[in-house]
């Protein structure tokens, strides 16, 4: 079985994010970025499915700038074994996203996708969706548990009302929660030999596709500020507070 | 031009969402359609149908969308979009399973998560855990949107006698199966609907303390929340977790118990009306929104906060 792994770079989770004082968007220079965080956990289960013996090869693909060689330099470093880069000056939306992968796709020939649920910067939530319908094959949404057997697929999905198993087959795309499992940290000697790793680097303007964007930012704003509130002393003058002051008691 | 809103349902009756979601319609349209896709729904248009809002309900009834698999559901709305110059369902995970496909097959690009709409063609949505607010335009000439139904009322459930409309169903070949859904039941509020939240963390330590929770929960008829250290730390279940990757609430009232207040925490609760915030670590960011902290031993102020209302309930009967 081939896995492939899509992987983007995104502002660390960690970093608080400033709106850019023109509006035109969120500040993402000099600041720290990291993979983002479920497709982590894509990656580790994508390195799991080798370790079991499942999976003979593993590859990721990230669309970017040359930087985002270092989210692929960092899968590799975690287990995948090359990676190919898209690179694109301009940010993709979603169905452009998924269109590039397509292509990727029907010329790596996978048997497995994975990527996270959704982007971190963005929180569109698409990407996996649209892809599978583009690809035709089924869609396994936000999964918390994966088991494969004899090309069966079992899958567990975190759903609003708790969690919903489904059985599917190869090929498929799936969309992994933060919940899959723990991704490893990369060693030192395995951060080293990822370097040797191949990447090959792909033009997007070379797949032909349309990736100009459909939707037009017209300002990026800081949400409204909470205003400050007061500390209680106890709890009688918090429950008088909530009571008479507030009144949603 | 029409509006076209999927329901989200459990084939009896709709999810409070929907009722949401037909709220953020009525601000682009007059002409509301409700799309329900089901089995066993013949009760369900019916009681639809009074839904004062909508204009037509558009049924389609067939056994094979017992479980809203999405690879059969998306072909049959975007079969109908040409009619509509929106679609809309709910950003809840039934929405987010099932919109972006609809997306692929329409070549068009969805804006997720709409939490306000400042003209037909213009949307604001919240970006990086609602840390950044985005107005966003588009001129495709169908708009496909997800809608977060914190930020929009709950439409009027009566009222109206709305025409019902049978559509065939379009079978498609899937290769997915459903196996099981595994679903906590509970007597309190649905969690993303209710006036009253309460919310515990990795303070409460263990599952056993959780109890502490729906105690209070119950004298407050309120839902129970739980951040992701708690659900992952397996004091509760995921379907409890509010913030980013979790539910988003909007409740009159939020009591974060035992929560530090990380930052996709926040995301999913702060735009709650009043938010108290009780843990013993005066240096936790969850005091920097709340409306009314308190820092003490959350094991000695709940039974304390129990036993106020108590009171409180004593002196009013």
């Amino acid at each position: 079985m081939k896995v492939l792994v899509a992987v983007k770079r995104v502002v660390d989770y960690k970093v608080q994010i400033r709106v850019k004082s023109d509006n035109s968007g969120v500040e993402t220079q000099n600041v720290k970025m990291s993979v983002n965080p479920p497709d982590e956990n894509a990656i580790e289960e994508a390195v799991k499915l080798k370790e079991q013996g499942l999976a003979n090869e593993i590859i990721s693909v990230s669309i970017g700038d040359d930087k985002s060689q270092d989210v692929l330099r960092t899968s590799m470093a975690m287990g995948i074994d090359r990676s190919i880069l898209v690179k694109s000056q301009n940010t993709l939306e979603p169905l452009a996203v998924a269109k590039t992968l397509k292509i990727i796709i029907d010329k790596e020939k996978p048997d497995l996708v994975l990527m996270g649920k959704q982007a971190i910067d963005d929180d569109s939530n698409q990407t996996g969706q649209i892809l599978s319908a583009l690809l035709n094959w089924p869609q396994g949404c936000f999964i918390s548990n994966l088991k494969i057997e004899n090309n069966k697929v079992f899958i567990s999905r975190e759903i609003d009302e708790g969690i919903e198993n489904l059985e599917t087959s190869l090929p498929a795309v799936l969309t992994c929660d933060l919940r899959l499992n723990t991704p490893r940290f990369a060693s030192l000697p395995n951060i080293m030999k990822a370097k040797k790793k191949p990447l090959e680097t792909i033009d997007i303007d070379t797949l032909g596709i349309d990736t100009s964007s459909k939707i037009k930012t017209l300002k990026v704003i800081e949400p409204p500020k909470r205003k400050a509130g007061i500390m209680v002393n106890d709890v009688k003058e918090l429950v008088q507070k909530l009571k008479y002051e507030a009144k949603v008691i | 031009m029409s509006v076209l809103v999927v329901a989200e349902h459990d084939n009896k009756n709709l999810k409070s969402s929907t009722l949401n979601t037909i709220s953020a319609a009525k601000k682009l349209s007059e002409d509301i359609h409700l799309l329900i896709l089901g089995n066993k729904i013949e009760d369900l248009a019916k009681s639809s149908k009074s839904i004062q809002l909508v204009k037509k309900v558009i049924i389609c009834d067939h056994e094979k969308l017992e479980n809203q698999i999405p690879e059969l559901s998306s072909p049959i709305i975007s079969n109908l979009a040409e009619n509509y110059s929106h679609i809309l369902a709910p950003s809840s995970t039934f929405g987010k399973n099932l919109l972006p496909r609809v997306s692929a097959l329409l070549d068009i690009t969805q804006i997720s998560d709409i939490i306000g709409i400042e003209s037909q063609d213009t949307f604001i949505r919240p970006i990086y855990a609602g840390n950044a607010i985005s107005y966003v335009q588009t001129d495709q000439k169908i708009n496909l949107m997800t809608v977060r139904p914190t930020s929009f009322e709950k439409c009027e459930e009566t009222g109206g006698d709305a025409a019902v409309e049978n559509i065939s169903f379009i079978d498609s070949e899937v290769k997915t199966t459903f196996v099981s859904r595994e679903v906590s039941k509970s007597d309190r509020p649905e969690l993303g609907n209710a006036r009253v939240v309460v919310s515990g963390g990795r303070g409460l330590e263990n599952s056993d303390n959780f109890k502490l929770l729906y105690d209070l929960a119950d004298k407050l008829n309120a839902a129970v929340g739980a951040s992701r250290a708690a659900v992952d730390s397996g004091y509760i279940g995921n379907e409890y977790q509010v913030g980013q990757t979790g539910k988003m609430v909007a409740p009159e009232l939020y009591i974060a118990v035992g929560i530090s207040g990380a930052i996709q925490h926040l995301a999913g609760m702060k735009e709650s009306k009043v938010i108290v915030a009780i843990n013993k670590d005066l240096e936790a960011p969850i005091f920097n929104i709340a409306d009314y902290g308190l820092s003490s031993d959350l094991f000695q102020a709940i039974p304390e906060i129990i036993k106020e209302l108590d009171l409180l309930n004593q002196i009013e009967s």
